[in-house]
């Protein structure tokens, strides 16, 4: 009987981690090969070339801007997603005081749940092309439009080097917060209501509620959203690649690591410098996850 | 896998999880998904599709590629400013009623490359492609990987018109020239394209404009316009920079003859940095800052339209704009080109020179199952009857000498010519590099679009490109090339 259990469960194994292995860890092994060839993506013939690739991107200045964008993601798109998601989701859930011995949010605050998380179900491609006509560069844009209106100049959100990238970390965070507001939302409510009860007993205001109450009991889920939004920092591909000036500009002011990869590998038909790129993508995303795991790991509470 | 080759509309399982394979890979860094299945398998679907079914048929005078007269032939199609309507009603039907017994599969896509390059590392590859489009594959890349098929065949064949001419001699001057790759044909041109600055010419005799001849002309028509608050000059700089160094490297070729392009495409040292360069795009910055900042966001199309609505003077582009804006070019609209103006006094080339260059690269791939039917489809399009269908599909003139002929011209194709005449002989020739060296062309672009958008002088552009061009000539991965014409 026992023999046959564990034939049964390998049985329903089987057949995940052999899909696994095949799509996600096979690849992964190839890169690393394909990283130290000469392989140009056409013929079956790659030269080894040890770690000519790997020197050549030590003074890439491309990569090193991509390298620099992505710093500039990480620090800044998870921290102000993370503000702006808890800040609105305490509003939804938590900010409008107690009634029949229940915490609520804000008049209204279903309707604003639906409205917050709509960005999420729309598709990357469809984001970028609803924020290509509201930053338009000219008086024609969605922004520009409204600045024209008070007599501002028109603003050139993609064109100006300096406000590039800030422009396209606006579309990421406006695309992220209403997941993260739903996902907040989930941790509050599976906070015990009686510890708000106590705390309101005790004479705690909302500023009290959210930063002695809300956020420590929160911890777990916001690691979570930390890592989640790291991770997509070093994404960002579909939208640069659609709202950029020529793909990454002006002068790489907007480029990411997986936008060179791909050109690298298509445009340039250089898969094994692409490779190369790749796997220092990894590196940096395994290192991120690690380090933030490790560094956010607080004692857990139990209710 | 062994029998998949006579059936290419069957996908077998292994290229089928292939295909799966890519579509992960284009999201991101799993860049080495494609590569596992491609390299381990490479060699064996070449060696499979070689031996194609369609090996045998006899060599005769109406068939002098000896093409199987049931030999399925597999056509891709860039659907792009040409359209594909004259694949679909004009060549493929030619190709049917010369092999009735044979099925023509036509394949349409905007993207090249994300359609073609899996399917050339499993080795199934279709029979003739259309390689155009911002994602067009690299020939010259294909080419050192042994993947196409060399046209000197093509080009000694008999002509389908008079039997007694070779196909190259009913082809433009320069045409097989220009689809040269290491010194041997690879690629048939096939569209007659003009380069140069388009406008509008019932605005311009509306306004009593003429086109400038000199920039110091070019200066003062761009305080008329914009006098009239019109912008003088624009491209997009979002995604077609390359028209604007275009007309930067015609001025330069302008003043100092077509030798600077040619040393351009051979990497020659310190190239970037000659004055004729420099003066050109010193010329050129001038003509940018009467150009709004917001053009560098804006997509061709927009800018195109723009200037269709009387909004723009003065376009760079080629003479397939015409056909590309003509859903949204109002009726009084009269398209018209003219030459870039000339820099200085002593230019080694009259104003009247204009770039003109055979277009548009079709190619049969080397391991194709019906390698013979491609050519066949090449000596067809060259044969008069398909190229005239291809003007009246397209809009676009081939380099079929004589075979649009009769036909009504449209205003920007009538102006194209009127053009072609007064150059004569003075004729600026092409850029490979933008095909052999993409790096260096991608550079080309940011730095072009910094130049005309006033981000950095014409020292400095020159000096970035010459360092981008050193960059290339030292990378041992890209393999060089040369041009001697």
């Amino acid at each position: 009987m026992r023999h046959g259990r564990y034939r049964f469960i390998v049985g329903f194994l089987a057949a995940p981690v052999i899909l696994y292995v095949v799509f996600v860890i096979s690849p992964y092994l190839q890169a690393f090969q394909i990283s130290l060839t000469n392989w140009k993506g056409i013929s079956a013939n790659p030269q080894f070339i040890g770690l000519e690739n790997y020197s050549r991107l030590l003074d890439d200045e491309v990569f090193w801007a991509a390298v620099r964008h992505h710093g500039v993601l990480l620090l800044v798109m998870p921290l102000v997603t993370i503000v702006i998601a808890l800040f609105f989701s305490f509003l939804l859930n938590l900010s409008g005081g107690q009634r029949g011995g229940q915490m609520t949010g804000i008049w209204g605050s279903k309707v604003y749940r639906v409205i917050f998380f709509l960005p999420q179900v729309l598709a990357v491609a469809i984001v970028g092309v609803l924020f290509q006509a509201i930053y338009r560069p000219d008086e024609s844009g969605v922004i520009n439009g409204l600045l024209g209106l008070v007599g501002i100049k028109p603003v050139g959100w993609l064109i100006d080097p300096n406000l590039a990238l800030w422009s396209i970390i606006g579309v990421m965070v406006w695309q992220a917060v209403g997941f993260y507001v739903v996902l907040f939302s989930a941790g509050m409510s599976s906070i015990p209501k009686d510890v708000f009860e106590a705390a309101a007993l005790d004479g705690a205001g909302r500023y009290t509620l959210f930063f002695k109450i809300t956020l420590p009991l929160l911890w777990d889920t916001m690691q979570v959203a930390w890592v989640y939004l790291g991770i997509a920092a070093f994404d960002a591909f579909a939208l640069v690649q659609v709202l950029s000036v020529d793909r990454g500009g002006p002068d790489n002011s907007t480029t990411v690591l997986p936008l060179e990869i791909w050109r690298t590998a298509f445009n340039f038909s250089k898969f094994g410098y692409a490779s190369a790129m790749g796997v220092v993508l990894f590196f940096m995303t395994i290192t991120f996850a690690a380090l933030t795991l490790r560094v956010t790991r607080r004692e857990r509470i139990e209710f | 896998m062994s029998n998949s080759a006579g059936t290419p509309g069957d996908i077998t399982r292994r290229q089928m999880l292939r295909r799966i394979g890519l579509t992960a890979l284009v999201a991101g860094p799993a860049a080495g998904l494609l590569s596992a299945c491609a390299t381990s398998s490479g060699p064996a679907p070449a060696a499979t599709s070689s031996a194609a079914p369609s090996s045998g048929a006899a060599v005769s005078a109406a068939n002098p590629f000896g093409v199987a007269a049931d030999a399925p032939l597999e056509v891709v199609i860039f659907k792009g400013g040409l359209g594909d309507s004259y694949a679909t009603e004009v060549h493929e039907p030619l190709y049917k009623k010369a092999f009735p017994k044979a099925t023509v599969k036509h394949v349409a896509t905007q993207q090249i490359a994300q359609t073609l390059q899996p399917r050339f590392a499993g080795g199934d590859v279709p029979d003739m492609i259309a390689n155009s489009g911002t994602d067009l594959m690299d020939n010259g890349a294909l080419q050192q990987e042994g993947q196409l098929l060399e046209l000197t065949e093509l080009w000694d064949a008999p002509s389908i018109d008079d039997p007694n001419k070779k196909v190259r001699e009913t082809v433009a001057p320069g045409t097989v020239e220009s689809g040269l790759i290491n010194n041997k044909p690879y690629l048939m041109n096939y569209v007659f394209s003009a380069y140069g600055l388009w406008y509008d010419s019932a605005l311009f005799e509306k306004n009593g404009w003429t086109p400038p001849k000199t920039f110091e002309e070019f200066k003062a028509f761009c305080e008329k316009a914009k006098a009239a608050n019109i912008t003088p000059f624009a491209y997009a700089g979002k995604n077609a920079s390359y028209y604007a160094y275009w007309m930067i490297l015609i001025s330069a070729a302008k003043i100092e003859g077509n030798q600077f392009l040619i040393d351009i495409d051979n990497l020659v040292d310190g190239v970037w940095k000659r004055d004729s360069l420099k003066q050109a795009a010193a010329a050129w910055a001038e003509i940018g800052k009467y150009m709004d900042k917001s053009f560098e966001g804006l997509i061709h199309t927009e800018v195109q339209t723009r200037q269709n609505q009387g909004k723009i003077a003065l376009y760079p582009s080629g003479s397939w704009l015409e056909n590309e804006q003509k859903s949204q070019t109002p009726k009084e609209f009269k398209y018209a080109l003219t030459p870039t103006p000339s820099v200085t006094a002593a230019d080694k080339l009259p104003f009247e020179a204009i770039r003109a260059a055979a277009g548009e690269a079709y190619i049969v791939p080397a391991k194709a199952k019906n390698p013979k039917g491609g050519l066949e489809y090449l000596r067809i399009m060259l044969s008069k009857e398909g190229a005239r269908g291809f003007t009246e599909k397209s809009g676009n003139i081939t380099v079929v000498t004589g075979a649009a002929d009769g036909l009504d011209l449209s205003p920007g194709n009538a102006s194209l010519s009127a053009a072609q005449t007064a150059a004569g002989a003075n004729i600026v020739t092409r850029s490979d590099f933008e095909n052999w060296y993409k790096e260096l062309e991608t550079e080309l672009r940011k730095q072009t679009n910094a130049l005309m958008f006033g981000r950095i002088s014409a020292e400095q552009f020159c000096d970035n490109m010459q360092k981008a061009a050193d960059k290339t000539k030292s990378d041992s991965s890209i393999t060089k090339q040369n041009r001697t014409v």
